[in-house]
């Protein structure tokens, strides 16, 4: 069901940072720093990149200033939620050893603090979704990523500019919220020429908008609303519209993985940017004292030489083994693991390659032989 | 302060009973929980594993191979291969690690019973499969025949001499050795695992088949046991991979669908075929 759409004026945006503020949330938000668009602490809308476009291509990303000066008219940065809630690196717990020789283990599980992140896209937020079902609904839970869930508040802006990069279309993650369903996000705005549609995905964000002095929004609005959909649906980039799961499978022998690989620097930058990538690794750090050790958790990647190692072995020592095992995991091994694939289609890791990999081509390279 | 029931990659304390030198980079630690409630609650099943931590230094997952109604002790037998393994040659009665577990799915010991039983092994110790071996000889009568097959490259990699003549006294019993490269005084076969398979005594419609080892011979294995009829599913196997969490989250195992650390280490070979053997996976 469609949720009840309200409008707020262009600058009342404050007052939805302000409300949120006082309720308890530290807010979280994009703004420019070194050149792209980073997820951060703020406390005014002045921080926002307003009137900000992104120019992004494999390999390539740039700010341009925007005649429009709206507050969202970009498609993303490298990161937005994922460092939020997995964190690149923390202390799981520590171990201390006592004169005599015990070993008594303490765990170290984040202190609680309400975070409210605004302006995480659709694609962030399927992606979300995904990481939620790797930590949270398996037969384990993970404590650490669980207590930052908890506290985290979500207000999704949807995307009016998707880059060159983007494909969410064709992954069916974007451009805009599918707010029919329980899409993990809080909050949801849509930025129009002169303020927000705003409505509520959850019980606590329905709460925040009674703090809020909203306006019906009109047909006119909703149908703005529409057209701004329906032109962010035009991307440039998309997957081969056929069944990429099993078709990949059938292509471990194909040429088309040294092809890639002689581009590939193996550098991890696309595990990295990947808002569902989930790779870790465990590490002891002892303390100069001798008595206490503590263990970290860090982001890792399958990329990385270390990530197949074992006994002596190292089970992918070549990198096309491992863009094979990256992209089997995520477009194909995925469906079987969570049900969907693990890509989203945010276009980060085309962007953010070094050397420029294009996923989509990719997978249209290794599969074109298949398509009808 | 108490551990938070939850939390899965909490440690908690172990002491060391008892320490035994198998072979010259082989060895055996006894050990046991010093919370005797943690000890009294630990339950595990052959074929599952432990995450060891050595202070200061990490962790590693490591099979349990004594026996799962035995609930005084845990043995591990560890290989020195690594940074961990190494420095937990160094450990002596008394001392004291952190353990996590048990993890992973054991061996189909239940859908065994009144089978036939095929155990084949390649390598050094191979310690998951002992547990099966010791789990069964406690228990002779509740399985049907039982064959040992173990292959070692060469003769000087056999170890636990003593134990496979243990094994060779069970009833309807076969045990087989053989090694690639052989010396004089190897009084068993010589030449691949693989030659051996004719002596084999089961029926293939009532067997399981339990294997680790190197995964080329265990592919070796699994096509001629399917060339005899023996069901995918009836075929069961060990797996290794990278394993940091233990508890399907940090990504290193994962093997197309599965997470060998919580869907295995023991696949049934239906589970795992299409991707097994496929160098780089």
């Amino acid at each position: 069901m469609k949720p009840d759409y309200k409008f707020f004026q262009s600058d009342q945006l404050q007052l939805l940072l302000d409300t949120l503020q006082r309720t308890g949330f530290t807010c979280i938000g994009p703004q420019v720093r070194d050149g792209a668009i980073i997820f951060d602490r703020i406390t005014s809308i002045e921080q926002l990149p307003r009137g900000i476009r992104d120019e992004q291509a494999p390999g390539s990303y740039l700010l341009k200033p925007d005649a429009a000066a709206k507050y969202f008219d970009w498609a993303n940065g490298p990161q937005a939620i994922k460092p939020l809630l997995f964190s690149p690196r923390e202390k799981l717990w520590l171990s201390q050893r006592s004169a005599d020789g015990e070993i008594s283990f303490e765990t170290a599980e984040p202190e609680l603090k309400p975070l409210a992140i605004i302006g995480a896209r659709a694609c962030d937020v399927a992606a979300m979704k995904i990481q939620d079902q790797h930590f949270l609904q398996q037969q384990y839970v993970d404590p650490y990523y669980q207590a930052r869930r908890k506290n985290l508040l979500i207000v999704a802006v949807n995307c009016s500019h998707p880059a060159d990069s983007c494909f969410c279309h064709s992954t069916g993650d974007g451009p805009f919220v599918d707010d029919s369903i329980d899409s993990g996000a809080d909050i949801v705005l849509t930025e129009l020429q002169h303020g927000f549609l705003i409505s509520a995905g959850t019980d606590q964000g329905e709460n925040i908008l009674l703090n809020l002095s909203l306006l019906d929004s009109t047909k006119e609005q909703l149908a703005e609303s529409e057209s701004i959909a329906a032109n962010a649906a035009k991307q440039k980039r998309q997957l081969p519209a056929i069944d990429i799961s099993s078709q990949l499978m059938k292509e471990l022998d194909n040429d088309a993985w040294h092809n890639i690989a002689s581009r590939c620097l193996s550098c991890g930058n696309c595990t990295a940017v990947c808002p569902t990538c989930f790779c870790h690794s465990e590490n002891d750090v002892a303390e100069l004292d001798g008595k206490t050790s503590s263990h970290y958790r860090e982001w890792d990647s399958c990329f990385s030489q270390g990530h197949s190692y074992i006994h002596g072995i190292t089970i992918r020592s070549e990198t096309s083994q491992r863009y094979r095992q990256w992209l089997t995991h995520k477009f194909s091994s995925w469906h079987d693991q969570y049900g969907r694939s693990g890509c989203v289609g945010c276009g980060r890791c085309i962007t953010w390659c070094p050397v420029g990999i294009d996923v989509t081509e990719s997978i249209t390279q290794l599969v074109e032989r298949r398509r009808a | 302060m108490p551990k938070p029931i939850h939390n899965p990659y909490l440690p908690d304390e172990a002491i060391i009973l008892e320490r035994i030198q198998e072979a010259p980079n082989l060895f055996t630690l006894r050990l046991k929980f010093s919370d005797e409630k943690v000890q009294h609650s630990y339950e595990f099943e052959p074929g599952q594993f432990n995450m060891l931590y050595l202070y200061g230094v990490g962790e590693i997952a490591i099979s349990i191979v004594s026996d799962p109604e035995d609930s005084h002790i845990i043995d591990h037998t560890i290989r020195v291969v690594g940074r961990v393994t190494k420095g937990m040659t160094n450990l002596k009665p008394g001392d004291r690690i952190g353990i996590r577990g048990p993890y992973g799915r054991g061996w189909p010991m239940l859908e065994s019973k009144q089978k036939d039983v095929v155990i084949v092994t390649g390598g050094l110790g191979c310690a998951p499969v002992v547990s099966v071996i010791n789990y069964i000889e406690q228990r002779r009568d509740e399985y049907g025949r039982l064959n040992i097959l173990q292959g070692v490259k060469h003769t000087a990699d056999f170890i636990w001499k003593t134990r496979y003549d243990k094994w060779r006294e069970l009833a309807d019993t076969k045990v087989l050795l053989a090694a690639d490269v052989g010396e004089a005084i190897w009084p068993w076969h010589i030449g691949p695992v693989t030659t051996l398979f004719d002596q084999l005594e089961f029926n293939s419609d009532n067997v399981i088949v339990m294997m680790c080892g190197p995964e080329g011979m265990m592919r070796v294995v699994c096509d001629h046991m399917l060339d005899h009829s023996v069901p995918a599913s009836q075929i069961y196997l060990s797996m290794e991979r990278n394993m940091q969490c233990a508890v399907g989250h940090c990504g290193h195992c994962q093997y197309g669908s599965q997470f060998i650390c919580k869907d295995g280490p023991v696949f049934s070979y239906d589970k795992v075929h299409t991707l097994f053997a496929n160098k780089g996976f």
